[in-house]
């Protein structure tokens, strides 16, 4: 039987589709007798939910290396 | 003497990996044009590093980021109000198919504009989440991000962060788990 922590984690990597077979049986057999485990598996999907309808744009790698790069050339005003 | 103690201290280095993604989906979700955004993002930071002698330690440093943000923000609305009294709409225009469109039609029918393709609700749920990755532990922030937003392979992130897959889980689970207990109290208690 697998612990609570070991169940959480695998629970988190199910949300990605990347648990193995292994791993999501002995999830499913947790969740079946713990109940903290299940209610937290819940909030999990909802999570990835949110996630999914959520609008989230990030700047690409180079767009921050340029925005670093502007800020080391523009030294702060010394008083 | 030691800076070092001063949990206050700037730190303008980091910025940019700490609060830059937030700041940026802040800005959009209230001028709803990606590119304007980014301007008053630059404009924020390159303000915030030129006043950064009088920051007065009694914000942390994140809230007087935003405070900046959102007085550039003001900023942007003031000019284009401004514009806005000199723009000419020519009337006669309205049927003219040249391809380069009137300014009213190009206003409406902007296919890249976040406000008209989502919800207003779900670039707001986009902020909070922003907001709650830029309040924990920024190694587990850029983990989950890269795979939940970027969604990189786990491969690929393994060899970016040159961690283990067993350790890419562990941060992953850590941020999902900081980010319910974050979004519980930011987001559904104000819907």
């Amino acid at each position: 039987m697998i612990s609570c922590d070991e169940a959480a984690v695998i629970c988190s990597k199910t949300q990605y589709r990347e648990a193995g077979l292994w791993e999501g049986l002995q999830l499913r057999m947790h969740l079946l007798i713990c109940k903290s485990c299940a209610s937290f598996s819940r909030n999990n999907k909802q999570l990835s939910n949110l996630c999914d309808q959520a609008v989230i744009k990030t700047l690409t790698t180079e767009e921050k290396s340029r925005l670093k790069e502007r800020l080391q050339s523009s030294p702060s005003k010394d008083a | 003497m030691d800076s070092e103690g001063r949990q206050t201290i700037l730190n303008p280095e980091a910025w940019v990996d700490r609060y830059a993604d937030y700041l940026y989906n802040y800005a959009i979700s209230r001028v709803g044009d990606e590119n304007i955004a980014k301007d008053i993002l630059q404009d924020t930071f390159v303000a915030a590093l030129q006043a950064s002698k009088s920051f007065k330690g009694n914000a942390a440093e994140r809230t007087w980021l935003v405070a900046i943000l959102k007085h550039k923000i003001i900023d942007h609305y003031r000019r284009s109000n401004s514009q806005k009294a000199k723009a000419e709409v020519p009337l006669s225009s309205e049927f003219d198919f040249s391809g380069e469109g009137n300014p009213l039609q190009r206003q409406i029918a902007d296919p890249e504009s976040i406000r008209e393709n989502d919800s207003i609700e779900n670039s707001e749920l986009g902020v909070a989440i922003q907001n709650c990755l830029s309040q924990i532990p920024q190694n587990h922030a850029r983990a989950f991000s890269l795979k939940t937003i970027e969604h990189w392979t786990t491969e690929d992130i393994c060899k970016e962060l040159n961690i283990s897959p067993s350790n890419l889980w562990v941060m992953v689970h850590r941020a999902r788990t900081a980010l319910m207990e974050c979004l519980n109290t930011q987001w559904f208690k104000n819907n």
